[in-house]
């Protein structure tokens, strides 16, 4: 059992938990990820490392309640347990010294933005975070943004918070700066992430996204979590999650997000059922 | 009933019993509709009748042709005369995991292929007397064999699938502290997420692990080496030497244009949901799998016998193998491609893919093959098929299943120094030891061959665990010079 150390609530559908697990604590990286399953009969998802703590021994996940799992994982209190936690996963963000970078987080995204934004500050380069959400409650860790960033640009898609309109809108005006980021990190969901890569592509801008495929073991095992990048076929989970926004087939990936739809629809309504709506 | 006549023990010429005892079987079209084993192995009485076949040859050719050298005369001896507990602690001297071996071994070309009645009539069913004896273990409350008093010593095994159990167990009897790390969240490896319950049930596996714990043997689940934790580290944690036992999970593709579009799965990912994440049992269990109507399987072993049969059990309504070679060169078990041809499997030989087509929604709809036909013998001995042009043809599909084979995940190579590894991955180790190229570090089974067998595995698990022991007493030191 893996146990919960603290639980913060965003909003009614965003969460994070600090969950006890000195193991991975101990090696986790910015871009990484981690695999948990939260009871016997419970499925396997992939949730991206938001922060860690060595010497608590704890790593912070934050995710948003889209279906069954995510939903019990949603329901559960301090001091609970998950069944199985493993990780890091997946290979770091690359770090070095590029000089100017812009970081783009949307939704959830934001989470996996924020240690990206912190290790990038850290190794020296200037570091814009560009970040949305569909309406003012969904946005979360602005102040923590703010210390990890040299500067916070802030959207909202119905224009409740800051500034009305898309993370791309604010992208394009950052690109076409006197002096434009020399690389762009996109995490966020898979349109946001296409529609980034639309405008880099337009500035000639170096683009690395963070995919989030269907998977089932994470070490390279199952092939569910195949992309085509570039023409290859690249398994996520061991040779991601990020690659270059501008080679990734975004359609075909889309696609394949969608092969267990009716199952996972059935799953959720059926664990609806059975709590009584109280869930 | 029981092969008829005397038991030959009497006379002086012993009395010959041409055919095996068949082993019982549930009816084709009962066992298509759930995952409950198919075969039901023999009663005491099939098990002594059978015994009694053996003529008990000085030089016994089965024992010769088993990779782990089982006492077979000796254990069927003792089944012969009703002394079934003797019979398995013979067995278990030799494997520990008898009850899955006895199921899973392809003894037609191993310890059968060699026996002296197999040359006229049926060799003896030492598979099935094999997991007579397992099975009988498994149903009484057996002690965990002694372990040697504590050395203080303690050695990582890294994969709990069949070479890292035997691994650990060994060292375990020697007296060492040996901890696996897994990376999945249950222990067995193929045993447990590759192969389906219908053909291995998991209860047999876990009742064989459980052993292994009593023994003192620690499993650590979730800990992916090379991830969670890189070998240099376990040395720093006070490991003395490291087994690597890692297997050959990631799957091959075909490299076909259009191979990630929706309806196209590789084996392993298909098993995986179904075996070690309880799909077939969705929606109690919470992962879903899908196959279709019409469904096609690459490949021509085990997991592509392995991955049909369980498309048939998820109700797909036509199943059909596509291998490029003829039946006599499938390399699957032979009791494996009787009970796919029983259960309604069809094999379409001598045939090759090479193009998907998506139908209208972006799903897979249709398959080109084109046919093949043997040419010269290629670097595995085996006539190479050779493609016939112009012999296209389609076939209708929903779902393909890709089981070519499999190589090793890069995850430890890729992170430790010092460990030298093939061009297709494998790590490089001495058959004779283990010994990797890196020293205090041993490896062995799929990790080091590429996918072979269960048997292959624990034989290389126990080779290395003996060159531990020795290397861990300072008799032996596999890097000096
Ligand atoms: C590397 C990686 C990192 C991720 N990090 C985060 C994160 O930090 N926060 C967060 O909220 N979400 C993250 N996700 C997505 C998260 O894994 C899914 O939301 C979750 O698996 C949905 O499970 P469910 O049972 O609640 O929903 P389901 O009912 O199963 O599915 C709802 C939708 O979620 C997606 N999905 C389903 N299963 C998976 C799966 N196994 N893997 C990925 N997507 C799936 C599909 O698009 C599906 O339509 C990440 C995904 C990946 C691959
Ligand atoms: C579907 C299928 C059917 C088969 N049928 C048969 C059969 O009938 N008869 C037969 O003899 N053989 C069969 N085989 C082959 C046989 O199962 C393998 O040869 C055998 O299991 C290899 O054993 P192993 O110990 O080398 O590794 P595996 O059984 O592959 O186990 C390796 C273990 O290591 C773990 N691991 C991997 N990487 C890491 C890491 N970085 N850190 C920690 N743990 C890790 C894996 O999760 C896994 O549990 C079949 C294989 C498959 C896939
Ligand atoms: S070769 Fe056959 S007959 Fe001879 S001892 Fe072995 S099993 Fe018995
Ligand atoms: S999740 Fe199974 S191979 Fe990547």
């Amino acid at each position: 059992m893996y146990r919960i150390l603290r639980k913060e609530v965003f909003s009614a559908s965003v969460k994070l938990l600090e969950i006890e697990a000195p193991r991975v604590a101990r090696k986790a990286r910015a871009g990484q990820f981690v695999m948990l399953r939260v009871y016997e009969k419970g499925e396997r998802i992939p949730l991206t490392v938001a922060d860690c703590d060595p010497e608590r021994g704890s790593v912070t996940v934050v995710f948003m309640e889209v279906g069954k799992t995510t939903r019990m994982l949603g329901s559960l209190e301090e001091g609970a347990g998950i069944l199985d936690f493993v990780g890091p996963l997946g290979n770091p963000t690359e770090i070095e010294k590029f000089g100017r970078v812009a970081c783009v987080g949307g939704g959830v995204g934001v989470a996996c933005i924020y240690p990206i934004c912190r290790a990038l500050k850290q190794a020296g380069n200037e570091v814009v975070a560009v970040v949305g959400a569909r309406t003012r409650e969904l946005l979360f860790w602005e102040d923590r943004l703010r210390e990890a960033a040299d500067e916070l640009l802030i959207t909202t898609d119905d224009g409740s918070y800051v500034r009305k309109g898309f993370v791309t809108d604010v992208l394009r005006e950052v690109a076409g700066r006197e002096y434009p980021p020399d690389r762009v990190v996109a995490v966020g969901p898979l349109p946001m992430m296409r529609a980034v890569c639309g405008v880099t592509r337009e500035f000639g801008l170096k683009t690395i996204v963070s995919l989030n495929p269907i998977m089932v073991d994470g070490i390279g095992m199952c092939g569910a979590c195949r992309v085509t990048v570039g023409g290859e076929t690249r398994f996520v989970c061991v040779e991601g999650p990020e690659f270059d926004g501008h080679q990734v087939d975004f359609a075909e990936l889309a696609q394949r997000l969608q092969r267990y739809r009716a199952q996972e629809q059935e799953a959720l309504a059926r664990y609806e059922a059975e709590c009584g709506g109280r869930c | 009933m029981l092969g008829g006549g005397d038991d030959g023990r009497a006379g002086k010429k012993k009395k010959i019993i041409p055919r095996r005892v068949p082993m019982a079987c549930r009816d084709p079209q009962e066992r298509i509709r759930d995952f409950a084993e198919v075969a039901l192995g023999y009663t005491p009485e099939e098990a002594m009748a059978e015994a009694r076949r053996c003529i008990q040859c000085k030089e016994a050719g089965c024992r010769q042709g088993c990779p782990v050298d089982v006492d077979i005369p000796a254990f069927i001896g003792l089944i012969r005369d009703g002394r079934f507990e003797e019979a398995a602690a013979r067995v278990q001297e030799q494997n520990l995991l008898p009850a899955v071996c006895g199921r899973v071994c392809p003894q037609e070309n191993q310890c059968e292929k060699f026996c002296t009645m197999g040359k006229k009539h049926d060799p003896v069913a030492i598979g099935r007397l094999e997991r007579f004896v397992g099975d009988f273990e498994l149903a009484r409350d057996r002690e965990a064999p002694l372990v040697a008093p504590p050395t203080g010593k303690r050695v990582a095994v890294v994969g709990s699938g069949p070479g890292g159990l035997t691994c650990a167990a060994d060292l375990a009897r020697r007296g060492h502290t040996a901890t696996i790390f897994e990376s999945l969240h249950k222990p067995g490896g193929v045993l447990t997420y590759g192969i389906p319950e219908f053909r291995l049930p998991k209860r047999v596996v876990q009742a064989e692990i459980d052993v292994l714990r009593r023994m003192g043997v620690r499993i650590e689940c979730n800990v992916v080496v090379g991830r969670t934790v890189t070998i240099d580290e376990l040395f720093d944690e006070g490991f003395e030497a490291v087994y690597i036992g890692t297997g050959a999970g990631s799957p091959l593709f075909p490299d076909l244009p259009g191979e990630n579009m929706p309806g196209i799965k590789s084996a392993s990912g298909f098993l995986t949901r179904v075996n070690l994440m309880h799909a077939y049992q969705f929606p109690e269990y919470d992962t879903p799998v899908l196959i279709g109507r019409r469904v096609v399987v690459l490949g021509g072993g085990n997991v592509a016998m392995d991955a049909a049969r369980t498309a048939l059990r998820l109700g797909a309504e036509d199943v059909r193998i596509v291998y490029r070679r003829t039946e006599a060169q499938m390399p699957a078990r032979l009791e494996e491609r009787h009970h796919a041809a029983e259960e309604g499997v069809r094999f379409q030989f001598l045939s090759v893919p090479v193009r998907y087509e998506a139908g209208e929604t972006g799903w897979l709809s249709r398959l080109e093959c084109l046919c093949c036909e043997l040419g010269e013998p290629d670097a595995s001995g085996r006539r190479r098929p050779e493609t016939v042009a112009g012999s296209e043809f389609m076939l209708d599909v929903d779902t393909v299943v890709i089981a070519i084979g499999q190589r090793p995940n890069p995850l430890i190579q890729a992170t430790t120094a010092g460990l030298d590894t093939s061009r297709k991955g494998t790590i490089v180790a001495d058959p004779a030891t283990g010994a990797t190229t890196r020293r205090g570090v041993f490896a062995g089974g799929d990790v080091v061959t590429g996918a072979a067998t269960v048997i292959l595995a624990m034989g290389a698990g126990r080779t290395a665990a003996r060159t531990i022991d020795a290397y861990l007493r300072g008799e032996t030191d596999p890097w000096s010079g």
